[in-house]
């Protein structure tokens, strides 16, 4: 296997894109991504998505935006793994560059959410979960995230407070971050008394629906020192794993047992752990969902997620700072591209393009992407070379 | 909306909560499987699950699916049965604020949607308080 570079990353404004179509988000995106990395060409392609077909009634992606990004007949192809399908994505295209089947290779994700009603989006979203046996009884993915929030809360002490501050960090980070959809401030008591959704969950602990892509450019670590006009992030790990579908099949609903195994083994493949990180972009779909994330990947003890969060220790200038991005909750969740959006963000960073938000002498970033309640899950180290 | 077939197959689980156990290392799973997560045997007898057990976790929904519309605000919770199998079910004939972790509650067979005007009547199983 031969080291792989991220040389190209591209992403646009989020947002509800109303005049926009899933095919001219994608293109705009992976252009970025292309022109970014400063290549006349790209040899394979992978796309992730979770739901296309229900968004917007279309499959085939990888035909659909090969040909429409003008690269036909290159490879091309969709990979799905609910809310992780970028993560997925991005995995494929390292193996792929890693195993020396491919040169360079373009990693995209996209979900163009907007064009179905609220319910049409609270179904597509729903797939994530188990269709018979949790979603049969009338659950949504706020309800799943709650039951967690509730048991995180009952067994550790952790407070409706603590959980609202993931919001207001992210919030805050998001405000410098031009792409972000939501750049407004909030404060802990407006989320604790925004409308609930599912309690103790209110409107301001979910991340929205988000129309958006975002692209990278992989090749070799050894072209990439030949071609590269900016500074070098090399991928140095790489992981995913699984986990009980349904959260009662679990044996503790608060532990998130696939981020937990996944970061093991792409701490391993990098030969570092937890504390040689500089900084974070974690899966935040609910407040909780952070919360739960920085306890599997080892950041804080677990059980301390909350009391960390409130410290301070995860925001800029923090011990160990978490989505600087704004995370999915300010920036904007657009599922199948999050993923791919996290690894833009970590080269940002590691490239010390990130402007106001930059965490200073950021030399190692790690990306957690998961699905539906962490039953996927992909983590990813990357190093500046 | 789906046809007919995908319902009917679920019923014996949802109707008379009937699982799988494994006759190797005796692990129960519900809905049945045909691998043994625990121990990876293949054969397994049908039980069906106790109706008691405790509330592990539980949320009241707000913001519901599209069927579930005319019964909002409805709590669902994980349920732990007495052999120590959970299931995630509706918490009914109780308030919202009567809802706590470790409550008591009993198994019942309850109609739980309908699938729009024209479609199937769907039942299943939800928890009540056990008074």
């Amino acid at each position: 296997m031969r080291d792989v570079a991220v040389i190209g990353i591209g992403m646009m404004k989020w947002g509800e894109l109303w005049e926009k179509s899933l095919r001219t988000i994608f293109v705009e995106a992976a252009l970025k991504a292309i022109d970014d990395a400063g290549v006349d060409h790209i040899d394979s392609m992978y796309v992730g998505c979770m739901s296309s077909g229900l968004f917007v009634g279309q499959e085939h992606l990888g035909a659909l935006l090969a040909d429409y990004l003008g690269v036909a007949p290159i490879p091309a192809v969709r990979v799905e793994s609910a809310c992780a399908s970028g993560g997925a994505a991005f995995r494929q295209g390292f193996i792929e560059v890693a195993s020396g089947m491919s040169e360079i290779v373009l990693v995209g994700g996209v979900e163009k959410m907007t064009d179905v009603t609220g319910g049409g989006a609270t179904f597509a979203l729903s797939t994530a979960a188990d269709q018979e046996y949790e979603v049969y009884n009338g659950v949504t993915f706020p309800g799943l995230y709650a039951m967690m929030a509730r048991a995180h809360m009952e067994r550790y002490g952790t407070t409706r407070k603590q959980i609202a501050q993931v919001a207001v960090k992210n919030h805050e980070n998001g405000c410098k971050n031009p792409h972000a959809q939501y750049q407004m401030k909030v404060t802990v008591d407006q989320v604790i008394n925004s409308v609930m959704v599912a309690d103790p969950l209110t409107i301001l602990d979910c991340s929205p629906i988000t129309d958006g892509a975002a692209a990278v450019v992989l090749c070799p670590l050894e072209l990439a020192k030949k071609i590269a006009k900016k500074p070098i992030v090399k991928v140095a790990g790489s992981a995913a794993a699984t986990d009980s579908i349904a959260i009662h099949q679990r044996k503790d609903i608060t532990h998130l047992a696939a981020a937990e195994q996944a970061a093991k083994m792409a701490y391993k493949m990098a030969n570092v752990g937890p504390s040689d990180i500089d900084l974070a972009e974690v899966h935040d779909c609910f407040t909780i969902a952070e919360i739960c994330a920085i306890e599997a990947l080892g950041f804080v003890e677990r059980g301390k997620g909350g009391a960390a969060t409130e410290a301070g220790e995860t925001a800029l200038g923090g011990r160990i700072p978490i989505n600087t991005s704004g995370g999915l909750k300010s920036k904007g969740h657009p599922v199948g591209a999050t993923g791919v959006a996290q690894i833009c963000e970590i080269v940002t960073q590691l490239r010390n393009d990130a402007g106001e938000r930059q965490v200073k002498g950021a030399k190692r970033g790690l990306a957690q992407n998961m699905g539906g309640t962490c039953a996927s899950c992909t983590v990813h180290i990357l190093e500046v070379v | 909306m789906s046809t007919s077939a995908r319902y009917w197959r679920e019923i014996p689980q949802r109707y008379r909560l009937e699982a799988g156990q494994c006759e190797k290392c005796g692990a129960i799973w519900f809905p049945p499987r045909l691998v043994c997560k625990q121990c990876g045997n293949r054969s397994f007898k049908t039980i069906r699950l106790p109706e008691e057990g405790v509330v592990k976790t539980f949320t009241v929904i707000r913001v519901p699916p599209t069927d579930f519309a005319d019964q909002t605000p409805y709590a669902i919770g994980v349920v732990e049965l007495s052999n120590g199998v959970a299931v995630q079910c509706q918490i009914g004939d109780c308030s919202p604020d009567e809802l706590k972790t470790g409550m008591p509650v009993r198994i019942e067979f309850r109609k739980v949607k309908e699938e729009g005007e024209a479609g199937i009547i769907c039942y299943g199983y939800k928890a009540v308080p056990q008074r």
